[in-house]
């Protein structure tokens, strides 16, 4: 079977050095990984092709790209899963990091963001005089995390790292969470605190980009979750984000519907000094909407049986 | 036709226009819905972020109802549909879960019994009328209009919860529907990235810039407005675009369209009985062009 490949390519030694599509049509077989027609390709037609490659079995990670938009393990996907009816594959560099050469990009920031969460564990107490011992049960929470191979996928598709480097993106937030959630680490307090702070846990969107992208199953976002409760519950609660989670979880409970109009006051808080910026700067906003007709209603009426929702919430917050 | 109607939260909140845009459109269609008055909002991801069990349950209460109706749900929102998808799919996979669930529901005497059907309305125009149904009953065709879809995350991701296997089409519905009035799509890679909604509050910059990107990018592409099936998008793409275009110290003027309006339009109503003198960013680009086609018995 013949396909064909739109690869990006971009080579920073030529005389025009701006990246460029280029058609590759290669001869597969069936069973033929997107590596395996990039290997045939350097191989038979290219070999200025410049990739990353090494185990083909989606445990070493370097050879993480963009196969038909969305970053993926050239060697576990399969050819005939992602061509399109015309048998095109169209074949990018990972995105939110720098391109050395083709599909090779410099991981620097990963790392860095990796190195900036402290990934290693800080015990408290005296040394004991053997191994630190931890339970299977304490453990079994972090077997999905520990998976991680550091392909960059999860990065390369962040939709938050795509405007703002400084957010420390999912991969960096779900090695934290292997820290935070170790039962031999003693600065989880610490870490916490510092994932509350701006650019950290707070800024992801929930938009589940990293979950689908991941090759390995370690869903970051899920974990960036859980370290968001986590810091709630450490006590970390008076940054918006732990606010504004806050005060929809207690709009919903009172009301059994959310109560927009309050939801943004209540977030920044009425008499927080700082919160005067923000809350400023929301009036425009709110008078065009006011001119429009779009204000929610200001008489906010209860679901009928809201006190039902209101006994769940109660049942399960005593429960947690 | 008949739907256990889930409005949400925002329709009836900061985005009053969409309401009444979906009862026309159904009304006209012929589809009949039986609103859910005392269901829950669905805990749109930032609940379940405190206590994802706690956001199951009011689901699951949601669910029961839709049951006891013998009815499927549909909703009108992204987020909605990705949340309680998500729900439903925690709960008929895991038996125990949905009995914890249940003894909790019992006491309110509702059942759920892992039965329940949840669709968006771009879902129920695709997959229960059907493309070509619907060509029957437009009188409008817009051929000169160019439209970006912006689907909205929590109806593409995760695709776990979303029954795409099954259901092929749902990836590219919004796509399907645009073509289906006779506009011209205005494909870009940010249709199903984050429109910053949910950050808004927390990184308001950050959130604005999403914000920015997709608005100047559709715009550079040319198109005459975007289409979304999700009001908080909406909110976000619509009510903020001129602070965004501050921030992003560019010049931008993207009308949104909620998915319902763009139906209705190709139904014969007209812009003003779809709501789009509500938006902030001013549709009249769109609406001209309308006013110049001449209505077209397809």
């Amino acid at each position: 079977m013949q396909v064909t490949l739109n690869i990006k390519r971009f080579n920073p030694e030529s005389e025009q050095p701006f990246p460029y599509e280029e058609e590759f049509n290669v001869e597969v077989e069936e069973h033929f990984t997107v590596l395996d027609s990039l290997i045939k390709v350097r191989e038979e037609i290219d070999e200025s092709l410049t990739l990353r490659c090494s185990c083909r079995a989606s445990i070493c990670g370097s050879c993480s790209m963009r196969v038909q938009g969305h970053a993926k393990l050239a060697c576990k996907t399969k050819i005939i899963e992602v061509m399109d009816s015309e048998k095109r594959i169209k074949i990018e560099p990972m995105t939110n990091q720098p391109v050395v050469k083709d599909l090779v990009v410099d991981m620097k920031l990963f790392w860095d963001k990796i190195r900036d969460v402290r990934p290693w564990l800080q015990p408290e107490g005296p040394e004991p005089e053997n191994e630190y011992i931890a339970s299977n049960e304490a453990m079994i929470h972090l077997t999905g995390v520990m998976g991680c191979i550091m392909c960059g996928a999860c990065v390369s598709d962040c939709t938050v790292l795509e405007v703002d480097n400084n957010f420390l993106g999912p991969a960096a937030l779900a090695k934290a969470y292997r820290f935070v959630g170790d039962p031999r680490d003693g600065a989880s307090k610490d870490r916490l605190k510092e994932l509350s702070k701006y650019s950290g846990i707070w800024d992801c969107t929930r938009c589940y980009e990293c979950v689908e992208v991941c090759p390995k199953g370690v869903a970051p976002m899920e974990r960036i979750m859980v370290l968001r409760d986590k810091a709630i519950v450490a006590g970390f609660d008076g940054n918006y984000g732990a606010r504004h989670t806050e005060a929809f979880s207690s709009l919903v409970e009172h009301s059994g519907w959310l109560d927009e109009l309050r939801m943004i006051p209540k977030t920044f808080g009425m008499f927080n000094p700082l919160s005067l910026g923000p809350l400023m700067g929301m009036i425009p906003v709110g008078l065009r909407a006011f001119r429009r007709g779009k204000m929610p209603p200001i008489f906010h009426k209860s679901i009928p049986g809201v006190k039902n929702v209101r006994r769940i919430f109660k049942k399960l917050e005593a429960r947690k | 036709m008949k739907y256990a109607f889930f409005p949400g939260c925002v329709s009836r909140g900061g985005a009053p226009e969409l309401y009444p845009a979906v009862i026309k459109v159904c009304d006209r269609l012929g589809i009949e819905l039986e609103e859910m008055y005392g269901a829950s909002c669905t805990g749109s991801g930032i609940l379940q972020e405190k206590n994802e069990f706690l956001g199951d349950v009011l689901n699951a209460r949601t669910f029961a109802m839709a049951e006891r109706l013998g009815l499927t749900i549909m909703n009108i929102c992204s987020t909605c549909q990705g949340v309680m998808s998500q729900a439903n799919k925690r709960l008929k996979d895991n038996p125990d879960r949905l009995r914890e669930v249940n003894d909790i529901l019992n006491e309110e005497g509702l059942e759920y019994k892992g039965t329940a059907e949840i669709k968006h309305l771009l879902w129920v125009m695709v997959e229960d009328i059907g493309i070509e149904e619907l060509k029957k009953k437009f009188v409008r065709l817009l051929p000169d209009l160019k439209l970006a879809p912006f689907y909205g995350c929590y109806i593409v991701r995760p695709s776990w919860a979303l029954e795409f296997e099954s259901h092929p089409g749902r990836e590219d519905s919004l796509e399907a529907l645009i073509e289906a009035v006779g506009a011209t799509v205005v494909d870009f890679a940010g249709k199903t990235r984050c429109c910053g909604f949910p950050i808004l509050t927390i990184n308001e910059k950050n959130s604005l810039s999403m914000v920015a990107k997709h608005t100047s990018d559709v715009q550079n592409l040319g198109a005459d407005a975007m289409v979304t099936p999700c009001p908080l998008c909406h909110l976000n793409l619509d009510s903020f675009q001129p602070k965004a275009a501050t921030q992003a110290g560019i010049k931008i003027h993207m009308p949104i369209l909620h998915l319902p309006q763009l139906i209705g339009l190709a139904l014969g109503f007209t812009p003003k009985e779809m709501g789009l003198g509500r938006h902030i960013v001013s549709p009249k680009t769109v609406e001209k062009k309308i006013a110049d086609i001449t209505a077209t018995r397809v």
